[in-house]
């Protein structure tokens, strides 16, 4: 957290407090004990596999769900009871949900029409919604005849007429293609820079969360793993699931931990700290395997390591020679991988 | 702040925040009409009806007095009516056969041949005659049975008189003219519940996946066992879905006995005659069981055929 | 997909069963314009249209229509609201006594109808209601919710939950989202419903013969006249007009809900 951001957490009420929230339902706890401060203007993702409570935590805040205990307050408010249409945040939807039956203009238009805005002054604000998100000229549509990421577009403009200071955001992008996808992603970081309202943002997909975010929280089996910047939870993840579940890793535990980082705790090598090739330094941890696989990826290699211990090691070789020698990489061959001391991060192990 | 905000607003606005905030009271607001009215007015009167099958008649004065008595019930296993039972089931059982016989093929056809236009014809060629007017095609069956009508006109065109004389004089499924025979009843019977048999045999075939009989043909099946094998087993729960419809349909019909086929009572006729020409309203109610423990009986045998999930 | 061709003793078993689900009714057309008053012989002499003006000359039969229309009209009302509040209730919470409410809403056409029939006989006898009108209404009502029913419930369960959700989200309370998102969805369930129960009601003689007391009903008048032969034309007349108004609200409800789950889907 930046000195900014921290200044801020204290002088100004967080634009969503989750203050030891539970929502479950039936047998299953979907949200267990979660305490989390999103700050005013922030750019916040919720990231975990399915299931893992991060949509039932934007829906909570929605208002879609209520809180079995624990209390959720917006913008210093106490938000528990409230219904969806006395809340001052607005989701755009997985689905998009648009109103089948209305055209574009009315979709936008509707949140101003049930807060009985004139129709004049309603249909100028959707139009100018619609411009900021490049889609002047396509008003009199049905949501039918639009493209998958036109739609999209309508959804974000019309969760944003109603001006929310908070905007939700569930996996958005999932049903675009990967081109359309990363696109957006640029799109819609650069409107909330613009519009400097919160975002929250729920994805599966760690890419997107990394590269988005301002923080993210891992959910996993309806708990938080850890809060932190993109490059935090990278470098530094907190558990052995954040570490296999934001980007991939080597997590290595019991023995070999021990014989390499001199500690009975699992770590977390990446890959692509790993080398193969030079000597190993003097403060370096080296072990030595037999490779098994090659594979070329273009930008980098992936090979993986048999260790004499018995266990696979996964390393990433960056291919950033120009015109570099025929891959020196074969199956069998003996290698010995190396990493600095410092690229290693123990974690605590998450309970299976 | 949360209360302050929810109570403010029109009295309209304050029921609806007051709504969404009780869910459990916007169901019983929206189940409150119709389960006063199915409540009070449907299971209410069949509930009485029940209970005045325990009323005594009086065979001499015929009247009805309130002493509870089981005479009822009991007389329900009277020769006589057990004849009655007995001839209404197998006559529900018999169509319910002949219409999964007849039906299966058309289904078939539509799930698997059809497509696009020729699809929406046939079901609407199926649903068109379903939901037409059921006393209409009654009396249509009257006037193509009747003697100089239209089914004696193409049998005697086709030289067929001897066969019709033929299958008129087998016992049991004859009588003297085709109008008056049990084989023109179960005619008629088959023909206006057949649609209901079709749809739901046709709705389970064409959930059936092609690749199924092209994956059975693959592995080496022959027509004639895919379709034994993987076809039959698939539309199961549709024929026992349209067995329902046809079994209980024709279990409490008095219509169509009254106008086709020869004298002798089916259970809704005789529910019928009982309360009506008789007067006799707990004999009535006690015959009503009949049809309904019958109906509880073939649905609990259906309901492991899957015939729930075809519905 | 279905490039394969059905074979010739399928294609003649289909299209046979069409030719046995149409003839009677192609029967019926055809006596209606028949030119003998004693009209069982076939094939038919000569044909007319003058049996029409006959038959709606005829005070009786206009009353039967205008009864009949009444109460398809009353019961089709009736089974509209209530069936709209039952699937708005069941289709998306479980709670206890769920399946035991969508049961007795089908029992009234699960079981025969004779038992409806003569079950609300009893209890219109013991209440000291009198038959007519109003009788026939609540018996026709109670076996045409179940058809409003099935339909609005289909249509609910198509429309995607977000639709609602995003309705409330964007400010809209329960009225509000109930006038502009959930009504304008159900608008064809609720006309196909309300055709289908319409055809029911008109078409409906078994409960009727129990709850009509004096009363006649367009089915209950053309049961009778079948035992009165010397009116043949006239029947034939009436027994084509009912049957096309049964049969035409299925074309309309057909292409109503045709092609919904593009239409109610949620915009994919």
């Amino acid at each position: 957290m930046n000195l900014l951001s921290s200044y801020r957490s204290r002088t100004m009420p967080p634009a969503v407090q989750f203050t030891e929230v539970s929502r479950t339902f039936g047998e299953v706890k979907a949200v267990d004990q979660v305490s989390i401060d999103i700050l005013d203007g922030e750019f916040f993702s919720m990231l975990g596999p399915s299931g893992s409570g991060k949509t039932t935590c934007l829906r909570l805040i929605a208002g879609f769900e209520q809180p079995s205990s624990g209390s959720i307050r917006i913008h210093g408010s106490e938000a528990a009871g409230l219904p969806p249409y006395l809340r001052d945040v607005n989701t755009v939807f997985q689905d998009y949900a648009l109103f089948p039956h209305m055209n574009v203009r009315d979709n936008v238009a509707y949140g101003l029409k049930v807060k009985g805005v004139a129709k004049a002054e309603r249909y100028a604000r959707a139009d100018e919604a619609l411009a900021m998100v490049a889609l002047d000229g396509y008003a009199t549509r049905k949501p039918a005849q639009l493209s998958g990421g036109q739609r999209q577009r309508v959804a974000l403009a019309r969760a944003l007429v109603n001006r929310p200071r908070v905007l939700l955001l569930d996996e958005p992008l999932g049903a675009l293609d990967l081109k359309l996808r990363e696109q957006m992603q640029g799109e819609l970081k650069k409107l909330q820079r613009k519009l400097r309202i919160t975002f929250i943002f729920v994805t599966h997909d760690q890419t997107e969360a990394l590269s988005m975010s301002d923080r993210v929280a891992v959910f996993n089996r309806g708990r938080i793993e850890q809060v932190d910047t993109p490059r935090n939870l990278y470098m530094q993840p907190a558990t052995t699931f954040v570490a296999e579940f934001v980007g991939t890793s080597n997590v290595l535990r019991g023995a070999i931990a021990e014989q390499l980082s001199g500690s009975a705790q699992p770590f977390s090598i990446r890959p692509e700290h790993i080398r193969l090739d030079g000597q190993p330094g003097p403060h370096e941890v080296q072990v030595a395997g037999v490779l098994r696989d090659v594979q070329y990826q273009g930008s980098a290699t992936r090979l993986e390591i048999v260790l004499d211990s018995g266990q696979l090691l996964a390393v990433s070789q960056a291919n950033d020679q120009w015109l570099a020698q025929p891959q020196p990489w074969q199956p069998g061959q003996r290698v010995l991988a190396h990493w600095p001391r410092a690229a290693m991060t123990s974690l605590k192990e998450t309970p299976a | 702040m949360s209360v302050a905000v929810a109570t403010t607003g029109t009295p309209l606005r304050r029921l609806g925040n007051l709504l969404y905030r009780r869910p459990n009271l916007y169901l019983l607001m929206l189940l409150i009409p119709p389960l006063l009215w199915f409540g009070a007015i449907y299971l209410g009167s069949l509930l009485n009806l029940l209970w005045q099958g325990f009323y005594t008649f009086d065979d001499f004065s015929m009247t009805v007095t309130p002493e509870l008595t089981l005479v009822n019930f009991a007389a329900l296993f009277n020769p006589a009516n057990f004849d009655i039972i007995l001839r209404t089931l197998s006559m529900a059982v018999a169509v319910s056969l002949a219409s999964a016989a007849l039906a299966f093929p058309i289904a078939w056809y539509m799930a698997r041949y059809t497509t696009g236009r020729t699809k929406a014809f046939f079901y609407i060629a199926v649903m068109m005659p379903m939901w037409a007017s059921y006393i209409v095609k009654t009396y249509a069956w009257t006037l193509l049975l009747a003697k100089g009508g239209v089914a004696q006109w193409f049998v005697q065109r086709l030289h067929l008189e001897g066969l019709l004389q033929l299958l008129l004089d087998i016992p049991g499924v004859g009588g003297s003219t085709l109008s008056t025979s049990h084989l023109g009843r179960f005619l008629v019977f088959v023909y206006i519940w057949l649609p209901f048999m079709i749809l739901p045999i046709q709705a389970s075939l064409e959930r059936l996946p092609p690749s199924l009989l092209q994956a059975s043909a693959d592995l080496g099946a022959k027509p004639r066992q895919t379709f034994m094998q993987v076809v039959l087993p698939l539309a199961v729960p549709g024929i026992a879905a349209g067995s329902i419809f046809t079994f209980s349909l024709t279990l409490g019909d008095f219509i169509v006995p009254q106008l086709v086929g020869p004298p002798g009572y089916f259970i809704g006729s005789m529910v019928y005659a009982q309360q009506g020409a008789i007067g006799n309203m707990p004999m009535a109610a006690a015959f009503t069981l009949v049809p309904i423990v019958l109906i509880a009986v073939y649905l609990s045998i259906v309901k492991r055929l899957g015939a729930f999930d075809a519905l | 997909m279905h490039s394969d061709r059905a074979s010739w003793g399928l294609r003649l078993a289909a299209w046979g069963g069409l030719v046995f689900l149409h003839f009677p009714i192609l029967i019926i057309l055809l006596y209606a314009f028949n030119t003998e008053d004693a009209a069982f012989s076939f094939p038919p002499k000569g044909l007319t249209w003058k049996w029409f003006s006959v038959a709606l000359a005829r005070p009786d039969v206009l009353q039967a229509i205008t009864l009949s229309l009444q109460v398809a009209c009353l019961a089709t009302l009736i089974a509209l609201i209530l069936g709209t509040l039952a699937a708005a209730a069941l289709y998306r919470r479980s709670f206890f006594g769920k399946q035991a409410i969508s049961l007795m809403l089908i029992l009234p056409i699960a079981l025969p109808g004779i038992i409806t029939g003569i079950a609300l006989l009893s209890a219109f006898k013991r209440l000291g209601v009198e038959p007519g009108l109003f009788t026939i209404v609540v018996g026709h009502a109670t076996f045409c919710v179940v058809i409003v029913y099935n339909n609005v419930i289909a249509r609910l369960r198509r429309t995607s939950q977000s639709l609602i959700e995003a309705s409330m989200d964007l400010g809209a309370d329960g009225w509000q989202t109930f006038l502009y998102i959930i009504l304008p969805n159900l608008g064809s369930a609720l006309l196909a419903g309300g055709m289908l129960a319409f055809a029911l009601s008109f078409d409906e003689i078994i409960v009727t013969t129990f709850t009509a007391g004096n009363e006649r009903t367009l089915p209950i008048w053309l049961l009778n006249q079948l035992s009165r032969p010397r009116d043949v034309p006239v029947t034939n007349v009436v027994a084509m007009l009912v049957m096309l108004v049964t049969m035409l609200p299925i074309l309309g409800a057909y292409y109503l809900t045709r092609g919904g789950e593009s239409v109610a889907g949620s915009g994919k």
